[in-house]
């Protein structure tokens, strides 16, 4: 079983104490939280939880892999709007039928996947410029076909709304958001993609040196692009999640600076924006601390709410400085180690 | 500046380093007095560069002293090394090649004149220096447009604009031409009148002879022994590094030669699309390929495995015409190219050596072309460490940490492990010292004996002349002509290279 864990992990044993890092952080700042305020740990608000962390982590996945080929994605929360209020629009508003609806939320982002890796490795745009470009236009277009309306689906599609606020019960008064098992299967899913396949090996060879990965007879281009896909279509099925959700979605913000989220548990969870380096694992801690920090902000610091995002962004730039420094210093004991032992 | 060259200028005492894994180095001495060129030599993974590194302040020593002028000196930063007047040339540029050559030399202590940075006066000066070791360029030009040849240059005036008395050089000539090797040789000549002292590692046995008063030898992060300039020979010198002696340095039996394995018709490369190029190779054959820098081999290669791909012509392999778009298409039909440029296109530094080696028969190996196999990588790695002999303290080792030679031994391993039938080689001895050098013409033959087809370029006219059965000489993207065993000499070789075909 051990084996099995770590190979789905991979043997970045760099990535892994990142992971432990985070996760001991996570723990304190989950343990405070709960000591200010113990209503933080009732049932009803840790499976709230656990519901927005799933769904966050599926965005946050979707970017890591992007990230382990060098790039971006900044279209991440636009393509979450584009599906989130096109969804309801079409069913509700317009009458499509559902099944062709869903259809399209799963195929329409692949589409825009496709479409960014194409120009990013066929025309050589750079990720950012594709990306940014893309989070406008795709909000701009949410909003222009829907006049800036809130959509919903009021209530029908209370079946399909399960698989987002459902739950399997797991003792009474407590059970497991379906989301969380969405995101364990895509988890598991991408892990072994990741660390068992020869695909995950070429992306992050050609994450650390393209040009190399080339030579060695790897279609970067192929999987760069196949790396968008992805992303954009976990975009697309978070955005449907999120929907489903929260049963209302408002153009002007649905998704909102999702993009920032999603990257930011990447990069908490040891993906290099430099490529090359990442683990799923790490994400996923990643975005389960950005949750409960958020939580924590609005449970035990009352008040301080607008303040959220200084605090996320402090703990980010305090978890990378801290993680640089254990670096150093484990580099250093193990220099005074050797020396000791070969003197 | 003193002109008493007895006393020694820079000592080094007992200095030792270690890496996870790795002694580096242990207890090293060393002497260099003014005015001397000191030849520092040793296999890859000696601790050449590891040596130099500290003395020029980029990594520092764990134990031992730096003496210079017979004073105790601490040389913390690369910064405190150049206010000692020690500047060090790295194996690898380092330069901003978007910046001009002026920039370039006083990147960092630009002359500023009322709070601007003052042209006229940079301009003056890099002109100077550029004079010193015989290069004539304007210093405006973009350090990027230079060749490889002229950047070393540029490099060795920058580390005379510091006034540099010891001058280190970590295989400066591993990528010159002949001609730019020679350029180099005479600055260095000059510096040694001006009183300057030279380090020069290099892996090429005739340049330590040709330059070095003395010549001091690592072996395995150690002092392995010193030679004086009345002792400098090849035998002297190898035999200090490997610790035996090494007879029989190029091992060709001449086989007969098989089928046809690649044959090339009218092929037109992107960068000379006017020529055409013909010739073929046999399975088992060696053929090498000759050419001053520039002459289009790497090119034509490249051409060849799809990497840059062709603008007319037929390449066929075994008979079978193949239409390289992408290195894929070539691996798929049984071709493999060790490339020139080994931390550009030959490895993935920051992965292990295992991961290394197994990257381009991930698809070969996998036993459902989706997931690993992660034994038989293991195993691939294992056989071609111990083939190979590379030196790592583990398979799990980062690329990035090895040695120049042992990580140009992983590039040859990943190649050699996808069992290719006609194997491309580029400079495949570039930085390798003389005992792997030998391992690698050993390993060439061998392959060649199974029934490889291999052509290889190098620079080094020995080596082509020891290694070929048949040799192809390049001219400005055009064979100029082929030479067989009996006709080879570097004199037939050199007429073809700069275009004199009459003379063949
Ligand atoms: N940063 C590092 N981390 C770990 N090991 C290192 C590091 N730098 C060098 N080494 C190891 O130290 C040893 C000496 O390396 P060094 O680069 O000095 O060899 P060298 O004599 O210059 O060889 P070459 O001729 O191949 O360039 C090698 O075994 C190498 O793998
Ligand atoms: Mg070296």
């Amino acid at each position: 079983m051990k084996t099995f864990f770590s190979k789905l992990i991979g043997s970045q044993s760099e990535g892994m104490k990142r992971v432990l890092g985070i996760f001991v952080l996570l723990m304190v700042v989950y343990i405070i939280t709960a000591i200010i305020n113990p209503n933080f740990v009732g049932a009803y608000n840790q499976e709230n939880l656990i519901r927005r962390t799933s769904l966050f982590g599926i965005l946050g996945i979707g970017v890591a892999l992007v990230i382990i080929t060098g790039g971006i994605d900044l279209s991440l929360g636009s393509v979450v709007c584009l599906v989130g209020v096109g969804v309801p629009w079409l069913i509700t508003d317009q009458g499509w039928s559902p099944w062709i609806v869903l259809i399209l939320a799963i195929v329409i982002p692949m589409l825009i996947g496709l479409s960014h890796g194409l120009l990013i490795t066929k025309l050589r745009l750079q990720p950012f410029i594709v990306t940014l470009c893309g989070l406008l236009i795709y909000r701009g277009v949410t909003r222009g076909f829907t006049g800036d309306q809130t959509a919903g689906f009021g209530t029908d599609l209370k079946g399909l709304r399960w698989i987002a606020t459902g739950e399997i019960p797991l003792f009474p008064g407590f059970g497991i958001p379906f989301p969380a098992v969405i995101l364990i299967v895509i988890a598991i899913a991408v892990g072994i993609f990741l660390n068992r396949t020869i695909y995950g090996r070429y992306l992050l060879a050609l994450g650390n040196n393209e040009e190399a990965a080339k030579f060695s007879g790897i279609n970067t281009d192929r999987m760069i692009t196949l790396a968008y896909v992805i992303c954009s279509g976990l975009a697309g099925l978070a955005g449907l999640l999120f929907v489903l959700d929260l049963n209302l979605a408002q153009p002007v913000d649905f998704g909102n600076f999702y993009e920032l989220y999603a990257i930011a548990a990447a990069v908490l969870g040891g993906c290099s924006l430099r490529g090359g380096s990442g683990t799923i694992i790490g994400v996923i801690i990643g975005t389960a601390l950005l949750r409960v920090l958020r939580n924590m902000m609005n449970m035990a610091f009352l008040g301080f709410q607008r303040a959220e995002f200084a605090v996320i962004g402090a703990v980010i730039l305090g978890g990378v400085i801290a993680d640089e420094l254990a670096k150093r210093a484990v580099a250093r004991k193990r220099a005074a180690q050797k020396q000791k032992q070969e003197g | 500046m003193s002109s008493d060259t007895s006393k020694q200028l820079l000592e080094v005492r007992g200095i030792g380093k270690s890496f996870p894994g790795v002694r580096a180095l242990n207890n090293v001495n060393l002497q260099l007095k003014g005015g001397e060129v000191l030849a520092l030599l040793g296999e890859n993974g000696a601790g050449k560069s590891t040596l130099m590194k500290i003395l020029a302040g980029v990594q520092p020593a764990d134990e031992g002293h730096i003496l210079l002028d017979g004073e105790p000196v601490e040389i913390k930063g690369v910064q405190d090394a150049l206010d000692h007047g020690i500047a060090l040339i790295h194996q690898e540029l380092n330069m901003a090649t978007n910046l001009s050559v002026g920039a370039n030399i006083f990147l960092g202590r630009e002359p500023q004149k009322r709070g601007l940075i003052d042209e006229a006066t940079i301009y003056e000066r890099s002109k100077r220096y550029l004079e010193m070791v015989g290069l004539n360029v304007d210093p405006n030009i973009i350090v990027g447009d230079l060749t490889i040849g002229r950047q070393q240059l540029v490099e060795i005036a920058k580390a005379l604009s510091v006034d540099a008395r010891v001058l280190i050089m970590d295989e400066p000539t591993s990528s010159l031409s002949q001609k730019e090797t020679e350029t180099l040789f005479t600055a260095i000549k000059d510096l040694r009148k001006r009183g300057v002292s030279v380090i020069y590692i290099s892996h090429r046995l005739g340049e330590a002879k040709e330059l070095a008063d003395r010549v001091s030898v690592l072996r395995d992060g150690e002092n392995a022994g010193d030679l004086p300039k009345e002792e400098i020979n090849h035998d002297s010198m190898v035999k200090l590094m490997v610790g035996r002696d090494i007879s029989q340095f190029y091992s060709r039996t001449i086989h007969k030669p098989g089928e046809v394995a690649l044959e090339v018709k009218n092929l037109r490369t992107p960068v000379h699309p006017t020529h055409e190029l013909n010739f073929s190779l046999r399975a088992g054959e060696i053929v090498g390929m000759a050419g001053l820098v520039g002459a289009g081999r790497t090119e034509l290669l490249a051409t060849l495995f799809g990497v840059t791909p062709n603008v007319g012509g037929e390449v066929l392999v075994s008979g079978k015409s193949i239409d390289a778009q992408s290195p894929e298409e070539a691996i798929n039909a049984g071709m493999a190219l060790v490339p020139e440029d080994r931390k550009l296109q030959g490895l993935i530094l920051e992965m292990s050596v295992r991961a290394n080696m197994g990257l381009a028969s991930l698809k070969r190996e996998s036993p459902n072309g989706i997931f690993m196999n992660d034994e038989r990588e293991g195993e691939i790695t294992q056989l071609m460490i111990q083939q190979m002999r590379v030196k790592t303290p583990s398979e799990k080792q980062v690329v990035r940490y090895l040695s120049g030679g042992n990580q140009q031994k992983v590039v040859i391993g990943k190649w050699l492990a996808m069992e290719p039938r006609v194997l491309l080689l580029d400079e495949p001895t570039r930085g390798i010292d003389v005992g792997a050098k030998q391992e690698i013409y050993g390993l060439m033959e061998d392959l060649a004996k199974s029934g490889v087809a291999i052509l290889f370029v190098s620079s080094e006219l020995e080596e082509v002349m020891g290694m070929s059965d048949r040799t192809l000489v390049m001219h400005e993207g055009q064979i100029t002509g082929e030479l067989t065993r009996e006709q080879l000499s570097e004199e037939a070789i050199m007429q073809l290279a700069t275009g004199n075909t009459e003379a063949a």
